[in-house]
């Protein structure tokens, strides 16, 4: 308690220093003085009082001392004092103070703001009960690994399952909400009632779905998002009760989910109704997929038990149905559905970030290490005054602890920036899908993290030059203009820094070409479709004609006719899904082939007469749909060559007929072949599909394509304006251009971002690494003025001088790129998952990474080189 | 000089805090002062080492500080016991005493055998 208070006064003693020290000159002045009356009082002549008193007092400086040492901590009140010389140190020399900091900084700035989405996507745990307990269900056939399930089959692997505590399903899907301003498509999800508590999440308001709430004779409920509810009721606290009317159908709203919930398969679905299995005859059929499973595993089961036992089950019911002929079923981790995507190119970008840091480390490091070497005499002057070691070298330590803070605070708020730039770089449709990226935020994890990176900086840039700087014996620094080998060696040490610059930068700028590479070919493949200048959206037709077939079609003709009449309008097509989005498949048979009830899988989309036109596709035989292809007609169909090819090898399909596998379905005639169109995602390989007439088999939710001469952005409002003048009652929704779409589709945005992260990391490599080569070479020129001097003096020409210098850079450049190249090999196979159309080691970007870097480091030793041989001899000699 | 014993450091703390007990309210002079007296001159104390102690009791609380002025109209720091002090007195003063009584049963001829 006693020695607590102490310590604390002492503390407090640091604060006013000052203050203590000439508290202490008056203390022992005024006892003096009083000394000196006593002395006077008993006789003694003034100066021998005074000379009296002196000799009493005894030496004052080894009191003041013994007291200062006691009043406060002296340990910490050197580092206060080492703390200000450092600051004024780096002060006194700013340019290297903001060079330092600032590289550093941006090191940091970049590998903390990466591993913020680290921890929001990877670390951080989803937001439901015990996450890693859940898992998706999938069935599986040839086209599609991860396809969703039937309704039947659902409540049979619910029924047989051995391995889960719960089991749930859902679907993703857009509800026609009625508001004031009429008609909106809004993002919503059906799910089973035990959905909510399979997940482990409870409504923040009101309840959840009871058991039995999702059967057909259940009044209509929908629970809300949080977003919905502050958006659409203005956070209403009296909303549980009131009606939302979705699809015509009015619900009660029964529930509001809380702000932190997401779940990325449903994207930001704002209504969660229970699903009735009256409302989708799909739900009925055993051969209809449309639903995601979801599952919580009972207590030690694995998820690799559970897909067995999966796998089990849809063996047994494919013996079981005919219509599952082909089907398995998958169990994967919620986690890695909902992440597993994103993982590689976060694994890749952190690694990025990572080499950028120590790039930037080993940079700072060599600026300080040449500071220290210039610093040698003031270090030898100081040893020899009596400092010591420890003290020296806590002298380096306190400077690389403020440079480190300073670039810290500067990479932390830097950071900050950076990742609010970044999310607002991803866009809200991606967002949507990676809602975990909502967390985002310096957090104590992603703190922490910048506290090790600045820790591991700070110890490197403190231990480096002290280590130096004790290396040689420091009596070598007096000597005059010492000679001595500290500067050879430290040139060596700086040259193998420099090439380990070079290497990293090399490895970075392979990585950053081979994304981008991957990115120039995955938007340059052909899709079969001119995708510039077509706007594109969807709409969903008024729920009242939704079972008319025949008003369906005299709909969907007016809105192509009033869309066709437009200025600037050169064609519009229909299709019940766009290309690049891969969608729905159907089972067929070929007349005439044999048949054993397989499934023939192909993709299947209605489209009109003006779509394949308005595309832009390649017609190779037959024509395309008309007008006239109508329900009074025989069926049409369109195939691509994928299906050409694999269905009708050798044969001419024109003129044949293609059935779905049902038995009762009719046989419809294939018109014409069309050259593959990318329907499926970009960097998959193209499904064979089937175009059918839109008008013989027509859909009241479809697409539209619109060719335009003008700018197909401006045409947008457009679109839906003189949509809606026809009839309010149509809902239109996602308008985008084609190029926008096959630009933010999975495949192109996540290859595009981490191809501008990457090479954002490799130019400043690049950069970062020229400067480095620079610094080591002026270095040497510096330090061999003389030498060149002499050379010079005796007759070598500018060019001689040239070649001496760049033939040492030279070699330091060709290592690091060579060493490089190597690094880079191996780490391109970490990038294996993002490339698309080139091979790890593709040589051409080795060889354009070599050229591009060569250059720029030769141009870097250029400039010292120049002044070293516009040396004037005669100064050179004179020199020191 | 510089490595006093400890015994020795804390016999000065202890004659402080006696003298300012005796004293009641006392400057630093005053007190070294009173310690030589005391001691029948037989001690010599440099002055200038008081300041440390009297700092480190005082930070430790047994003593407080306050400038006054002295009877000779001086400005001086006086310092003077506390609670704290006081007791912290009594038990190095019994301490002091039971050490000094075993090493004078120690030293004294018949010591040894006993």
């Amino acid at each position: 308690m006693k020695r607590m208070r102490a310590w604390m006064m002492r503390l407090a003693g640091l604060l006013r220093a000052a203050g203590r020290d000439r508290e202490l000159a008056d203390e022992v002045e005024s006892n003096l003085q009083m000394n000196i009356d006593d002395n006077l009082r008993s006789g003694m002549p003034p100066e021998q009082a005074r000379r009296n008193a002196l000799l009493k007092l005894g030496g004052v400086e080894p009191a003041k001392e013994a007291y200062r040492d006691r009043r406060s901590i002296p340990v910490l009140e050197n580092l206060l004092r080492d703390t200000r010389f450092a600051i004024r140190q780096l002060r006194k020399n700013p340019g290297f103070t903001c060079t330092a900091v600032l590289v550093l900084g941006l090191g940091l700035c970049a590998s903390v703001a990466i591993f913020a989405f680290v921890d929001a996507t990877l670390i951080k745990p989803l937001p439901y009960r015990d996450p890693g307990r859940l898992v998706g269900l999938f069935e599986t056939v040839q086209l599609c690994p991860r396809c969703p399930l039937s309704y039947p089959d659902y409540l049979d692997w619910k029924r047989l399952n051995k391995v889960f505590s719960a089991l749930d399903v859902f679907e993703g899907t857009g509800f026609t909400l009625r508001t004031g301003a009429g008609a909106e498509m809004v993002r919503s999800a059906s799910v089973t009632a035990g959905f909510f508590r399979t997940l482990g999440v409870a409504p923040m308001l009101g309840r959840d779905f009871r058991a039995g709430e999702d059967s057909p004779a259940a009044a209509p409920t929908v629970i809300l998002s949080y977003a919905a509810w502050q958006k659409r009721y203005g956070g209403d606290a009296a909303i549980l009760g009131k009606t939302a009317t979705l699809n015509g159908e009015a619900h009660v709203i029964v529930g509001v989910l809380p702000p932190d919930f997401h779940f990325a398969a449903t994207g930001e679905s704002e209504y969660w109704t229970a699903l009735h299995t009256n409302a989708n005859s799909c739900y009925k059929q055993r051969g209809c997929h449309s639903l995601h499973g979801l599952a919580r595993l009972r207590d030690g089961v694995s998820v690799q038990a559970a897909d067995a036992n999966i796998k089990l089950i849809a063996g047994e019911l494919e013996k079981q149905y005919p219509s599952n002929l082909g089907q398995g079923g998958s169990v994967i981790a919620l986690t890695e559905l909902e992440v597993g995507r994103i993982r590689p190119i976060l694994i890749v970008l952190l690694c990025g970030a990572g080499l950028l840091l120590l790039i930037a480390c080993v940079n700072v490091t060599s600026l300080v290490l040449v500071r220290a070497e210039s610093r040698r005499r003031e270090m030898a002057v100081r040893t020899a005054l009596g400092g010591s070691r420890a003290r020296l070298v806590s002298q380096f330590v306190t400077e690389a602890v403020v440079l480190v803070a300073a670039s810290g605070a500067l990479g932390l708020v830097s950071a900050r920036w950076l990742m609010r730039l970044l999310i607002s770089l991803i866009g809200p449709d991606q967002m949507a899908a990676m809602p975990f990226l909502n967390g985002l935020g310096l957090n104590l994890r992603v703190l922490a993290f910048a506290t090790a990176a600045a820790v591991a900086a700070a110890a490197l840039f403190s231990i480096t030059p002290a280590w130096r700087s004790f290396l040689p014996d420091l009596r070598e620094g007096l000597a005059e203009g010492s000679r001595g080998s500290a500067g050879t060696t430290w040139q060596r040490f700086g040259a193998k820094l420099v090439v380990l610059e070079l290497a990293i930068a090399v490895v970075l700028l392979v990585g950053a070409g081979l994304l981008g590479k991957s990115f120039y070919r995955l938007l340059h493949i052909d899709m079969g479709i001119q995708p510039e200048h077509l706007a594109t959206l969807q709409i969903a037709e008024p729920d009242s004609i939704h079972d008319d077939n025949a008003k369906v079609v005299a709909l969907t003709r007016e809105i192509t006719s009033r869309l066709a009449s437009l200025p600037g309008v050169q064609s519009v097509g229909i299709s019940s899904l766009l290309p690049v989005r891969g969608g729905n498949t159907m089972w067929i048979r070929v007349i005439g082939h044999p048949f054993h009830g397989e499934h023939n899988e192909v993709g299947y989309r209605q489209v009109s007469a003006g779509y394949f036109t308005t595309l832009g596709a390649k017609l190779l035989r037959g024509r395309y749909f008309s007008e006239a292809d109508d329900a009074s007609k025989p069926q049409v169909v369109i195939i691509d060559r994928a299906l050409a090819e694999k269905y009708f090898p050798g044969e001419d399909p024109v003129g044949k007929q293609i059935a779905y596998s049902g038995a009762s379905s009719t046989p419809m005639q294939v018109v014409g072949i069309v050259e593959d169109i990318k329907e499926g995602p970009l960097d998959e390989a193209t499904w064979p599909t089937l175009y059918v007439a839109f008008n013989q088999d027509p859909d009241d939710h479809f697409s539209l394509v619109v060719r335009t001469s003008k700018s197909e952005k401006a045409l947008l409002p457009t679109l839906a304006a003189a949509i809606h003048r026809l009839d309010p009652g149509i809902s239109t929704y996602e308008q985008r251009t084609m190029s926008d779409r096959i630009n933010s589709t999975p495949a192109a945005y996540l290859r595009r971002g981490s191809a501008w992260l990457v090479g954002g990391f490799a130019l400043l490599a690049l950069l970062l690494s020229a400067a480095g080569l620079y610094g080591v070479v002026a270095y040497s020129v510096g330090r061999r003025t003389r030498e060149i001097g002499v050379r010079m003096a005796l007759g070598a020409q500018p060019g001689a001088v040239y070649r001496l210098i760049l033939k040492e850079a030279a070699g330091l450049i060709a290592g690091g790129i060579a060493i490089g190249l190597v690094c880079s090999v191996a780490a391109a196979s970490l990038l294996r998952d993002l490339l698309f159309g080139v091979h790890a080691a593709d040589p051409e970007t080795m060889a354009a990474v070599a050229v591009l870097l060569g250059t720029a480091a030769l141009l870097a030793s250029y400039v010292p080189a120049r002044r070293a041989a516009s040396v004037n001899p005669v100064d050179a000699l004179r020199a020191e | 000089m510089d490595d006093k014993p400890d015994v020795w450091q804390g016999t000065l703390a202890l004659m402080v805090l006696k003298t300012l007990e005796t004293m009641g309210e006392q400057h630093g002079y005053g007190i070294a002062r009173r310690i030589e007296q005391t001691s029948g001159n037989l001690l010599s104390l440099n002055y200038g080492t008081l300041y440390p102690a009297l700092l480190k009791l005082e930070q430790e609380g047994s003593i407080a500080s306050e400038w006054g002025l002295s009877e000779n109209k001086r400005k001086a720091k006086f310092y003077r016991l506390t609670r704290a002090g006081r007791k912290q007195l009594e038990k190095e003063a019994r301490d002091w005493r039971q050490a000094t009584a075993i090493l004078a049963r120690f030293l004294s001829p018949s010591g040894g055998a006993a």
